[in-house]
This record gives structure tokens, C-alpha cells and sequence, in this order.
């Protein structure tokens, strides 16, 4: 078995004395979708914001691909392979739908600035390539005839599949989505869920989603963390997640 | 007739002058969101960095380059010493941050080279042309032909390329774009270095026509209304803005003047920058918010 490309070590976080996160540990496997479920409030987004860096663990350890760390910031966390979309709208409003998808591969420019201010040689050629893979991942979530638009004047739900495949494109070896699905009716909502599943089979991409609706996430998942006020009462395949009597106690059982 | 025109194409060729300094700040507003007040010192600090080597006989060219190798440090010590401990603070606290930095700049400008008035000759012949019964100054012509071509290569730079891309998402977004790996103060430094050569060229050429003096700084007043007739987030815009401001203070000098008292150039774009944000607050090529229905 090889080792997990993450890991959590009693991590904590708290905002002014209300515990967010408490002591917190689980690990996501090579190659799997887990899914973070657990009421509003659990602490679901907090634990994404400390793994991408957006946020500091007060206590606990974050250890990526090997690599341990209590603190990191977004931008190196991306370098490392680390990508995310967002729970609410976080797409480049007044840039195209290419453009948006093209901002996901700046990290991976390697010309220097002066062959880029020149338009020299090397520079010409990244950029076709960096325009190949944008138009790849495009057309892989069935994005191209919206290739040119504005992003804010697209609907909501085409929105939610741009900003996936701004986070795609960058190929990243873990990537976290914050509510992919939330505000989708039920047509969007399985189509949404085919391509998380496609980009996680062809791309072998490791993914951690939080989600709300149960359907979703026992179809989709291959493994079910449940938080509830800081603390995890549940872990391990969708199927036993969902008979634990604690989780059912905390979550299932409750109208949200 | 012929007057009319040859005012209007004095205003314009004027406009342009004002463009130049005006796309200093438009740079950096769109990288970091911040009104940077410093503009003005830049420029007078690379007018006076210029003719003080100039003075020593050096060579026009390499004078140019040391000038400029000296902006981009600037730049770069700037991004470091003040932008970065300030990251994630209120706009307001960048632009007072800016408002020292311009006091530092002109101090430390005189202080190593002097506050006396200096003659800076680029070598441009001023004596008028004549396109048929209009006579337009040839100092002016090139002027605004540098202009252009500096606006033009810096328009596309900064629309089509990844580092466009980047200042657009910055602007939009920053804290996707950090999540997404782009770095900020990279972007920074290119902004504020390509602002530093902007100003560079803005204080050659205001220099040449005005003395290179301590007054130089004012031309920042100058490029407010550009931005708000044009919008803060065009390059586009602050041609356009630059050609309202230098054709509308022309001509509302010659026409108005007379029933006004005089001196109507002085305040007249201000009073049209006040007319277009209750219009069009955005500016005429700003970025208004995007409504979806």
C-alpha cells in the first residue's frame, strides 16, 4: 500500500475562541474522492482553507505528498500541486472562459520575463502549448462552445465547470472543491458529478469535495469523512458511513 | 478655421503628454488596486537622475539606460519595502503608504542631486511645421508620437500575454489568483518596473518642455481627470482621457477664456472629471460591474 498523498494530525483551528477544527486527523489515499460532509457550521471549509494555506492550524500538522508543514501559503501550495475551486464564485469576472483557464497555467511558465516582454522565440511557444492544454481541458468538460465569453455572463452552473477546469488544467495532484454542485438543480448536479468522476478516472487526479447533498456523495465518493463542531464522528466507504449510529445522531438523522 | 484647428491639434498633441503619465497609474491601480501617488516623484526623480548624468557628459543613451536600470531598482526596493509587510490592507492604507513614499522620493532626489531648475535638451528641433494654413509644434509631434508607440506596445503587453492575464485576474480576484499559483509580487515588480520606465519617458519629455524642476511632480494633478474621464482600469482609457483633457483645456482657454478671466485651463478638466462621475463614474472605458438578469 502506498502511502497517503494526505494526511491530518490533530489539527486545530480556532476564530476568537470558538473551535473550528479540534484536533482533527484523517488521511486521503492516492488516487481517491473523498468526500467532507457534516452540517453548516462543522468546519468543512476551514479544513480546506487550511490545506491550501488560505488559513493557519493553530495546532496539528498538514503532511502532503511527504512533505509536512503547519503553515503554507496558497500560492506555493498550488506550485506543489494543490489546486481548488471555490464555494462561492471566484471565477475572473471580466476575462474570457479561455483566459480564466489560461490563469491556471501561469505557475507553470518557465520563460523569463525579458523573453516575454520580446515575444521571443521560446515565449511564442509556450504560449501555444499553454493554449493547447486550455482548449484540452475545455472541450474535456465540454466547455469549448463557451470558449470566448465573458465569465460573468454565464450561468451559474456553467460557472462552477469553468472554475473546475481553471483548477484542472494545472494537472494537480490533490485538488479540493468547495461545494462543487452547490445551487445546481438535479440535471446539473449528475452531469457536474460525471466530470469529478472522469477527472479523477482519466486524469487520476485525487479529489476532496464538500458536499451537501447525500445522493451525490455516496454515488461519487470512494471514501466519507463526517465533521460535526470541529470534531470527525465519521470515516471509512460511504456504505458504513452511512449505518454509524454517531453519524446518524449528528447528521443524517437531522433536517438541514 | 485654420485656428480652430491648429488649438484643437495643440490640445490634442497636449493630451497625449497627459496620457503618458496617466498609464503609470493605471498599471499599477489594476495590479494592486492602489492610487499611487509616487507617480509624479518617479517621474521627476528619472528627469533629475537623467540630466544630472547628463550634466557629467555622458552619453545620451547610456544615460537613458543607468536611468532606467535605476527606475526599475526603485521599483523593485519599493515592491519590497513597502508594498509587501502592507499585502491584504485596506486600499487606503496603500495609497497613504504611496503618499509618503512620493515625500521620500522627491527628498531623497534632491538631496543627492539638487533642487535647482535644470535645462534638459533631447535634441528635438522645436521649430513649428505647416500642414497647409496650421502650424503645430514639431517638439510636440514627436512627443505624442513616443507616446503612441510606448501606449501601443504597452497595451498589447498587458492585454494579450500571460502577465496581462495575470494583472486581470489579480484585479479580479486576488485571492483565486494566489490559490491558482500566480504570483503577486512577481507581478508587482513588473508593474511598478514598467511604471518606473513610463515615467522615465514621461519626465524626458515633460522635462524637455518645462525644465527639469521640482514642479515636474504636478503633472500628477494633471492626470487625475484623465483618469476619471477615461477610467482608472484602461490603458485605453487614459489615451482617450488624455485627449479630452489636452483638446478641451485648449480650446475652453481660447474660447472661453475671454468671458471667464482667464486661466480657464487650469481648472477646466477638473470641472469635466466632476461631469463624468456624475455620468459615468466608471469612466468611459472603466470596468463598470458586470450585471447578469
Amino acid at each position: 500500500m502506498t502511502e497517503p498523498i494526505l494526511q491530518l494530525r490533530d489539527v486545530s483551528l480556532s476564530f476568537k475562541g470558538i473551535k473550528a477544527l479540534n484536533a482533527l486527523s484523517f488521511e486521503v489515499e492516492r488516487g481517491e474522492i473523498c468526500a467532507l460532509i457534516g452540517p453548516n457550521g462543522a468546519g468543512k471549509s476551514s479544513l480546506l482553507n487550511i490545506i491550501n494555506g488560505v488559513y493557519r492550524a493553530d495546532s496539528g500538522a498538514v503532511i502532503f505528498d511527504g512533505a509536512r508543514f503547519v503553515r503554507i501559503r496558497p500560492g506555493h501550495a498550488a506550485h506543489l500541486g494543490i489546486g481548488r475551486t471555490f464555494q462561492h464564485n471566484a471565477l475572473f469576472r471580466h476575462l474570457s472562459v479561455l483566459d480564466n483557464v489560461l490563469a491556471g497555467l501561469i505557475r507553470h511558465s518557465r520563460t523569463s520575463i525579458i523573453e516575454h516582454a520580446f515575444g521571443l522565440a521560446r515565449d511564442r511557444r509556450e504560449t501555444r502549448e499553454f493554449t493547447r492544454q486550455a482548449d484540452e481541458t475545455l472541450a474535456f468538460l465540454d466547455l469549448t462552445r463557451h470558449r470566448d465569453t465573458i465569465a460573468a455572463t454565464l450561468p451559474y452552473g456553467v460557472q462552477k465547470r469553468v472554475d473546475l477546469a481553471r483548477a484542472l488544467v494545472g494537472r494537480p495532484s490533490l485538488l479540493l472543491l468547495d461545494e462543487p454542485m452547490a445551487g445546481m438543480n438535479q440535471d446539473e448536479k449528475h452531469e457536474m458529478s460525471r466530470f469529478i468522476l472522469e477527472a479523477n478516472r482519466a486524469l487520476g487526479t485525487t479529489i476532496v469535495l464538500i458536499e451537501h447533498d447525500m445522493s451525490v456523495v455516496m454515488g461519487l465518493s470512494h471514501h466519507v469523512v463526517v465533521l460535526d463542531y470541529g470534531r470527525k464522528v465519521g470515516d471509512g466507504a460511504p456504505e458504513s458511513v452511512r449505518r454509524d449510529p454517531d453519524v446518524i445522531a449528528a447528521y443524517l438523522g437531522t433536517v438541514h | 478655421m485654420s485656428f480652430f484647428i491648429e488649438t484643437l491639434v495643440g490640445g490634442l498633441l497636449a493630451g497625449v503628454m497627459y496620457s503618458l503619465v496617466a498609464i503609470g497609474f493605471v498599471l499599477v491601480f489594476k495590479a494592486s488596486g492602489v492610487f499611487n501617488f509616487a507617480q509624479g516623484s518617479m517621474v521627476l526623480c528619472a528627469a533629475l537622475t537623467f540630466v544630472t548624468l547628463r550634466d557629467k557628459e555622458i552619453p545620451f543613451w547610456l544615460a537613458a539606460v543607468i536611468t532606467l536600470a535605476i527606475m526599475v531598482a526603485i521599483a523593485i526596493l519599493i515592491e519590497r519595502v513597502v508594498l509587501r509587510p502592507l499585502v491584504n490592507r485596506p486600499q487606503i492604507t496603500l495609497f497613504m503608504a504611496t503618499l509618503g513614499l512620493s515625500f521620500v522620493i522627491e527628498g531623497l532626489a534632491q538631496i543627492a542631486m539638487g533642487a535647482s531648475v535644470h535645462e534638459l535638451d533631447l535634441g528635438i528641433i522645436d521649430t513649428p511645421v505647416k500642414f497647409g494654413d496650421v502650424q503645430v509644434s514639431q517638439f510636440d509631434l514627436v512627443a505624442a508620437g513616443t507616446a503612441a508607440v510606448l501606449v501601443a506596445a504597452l497595451s498589447i503587453f498587458f492585454s494579450r500575454t500571460r502577465t496581462g492575464i495575470a494583472l486581470r485576474a489579480i484585479a479580479d480576484d486576488p485571492q483565486a489568483a494566489l490559490s491558482i499559483g500566480i504570483r503577486l509580487q512577481s507581478l508587482w515588480q513588473i508593474v511598478w518596473g514598467v511604471a518606473g520606465f513610463v515615467s522615465l519617458v514621461a519626465g524626458l519629455l515633460w522635462g524637455a518642455r518645462q525644465g527639469v524642476q521640482f514642479a515636474l511632480t504636478l503633472v500628477v494633478l494633471k492626470a487625475l481627470p484623465v483618469l476619471i474621464i477615461g477610467g482608472f482600469t484602461s490603458i485605453a482609457g487614459a489615451i482617450v482621457g488624455g485627449l479630452i483633457v489636452g483638446a478641451s483645456d485648449s480650446l475652453a482657454e481660447i474660447y472661453l477664456g475671454n468671458l471667464l478671466g482667464g486661466s480657464v485651463s487650469t481648472w477646466f478638466s477638473y470641472v469635466l472629471a466632476v461631469a463624468f462621475l456624475l455620468v459615468r463614474p466608471a469612466g468611459l472605458f472603466g470596468e463598470a460591474p458586470i450585471e447578469r438578469i
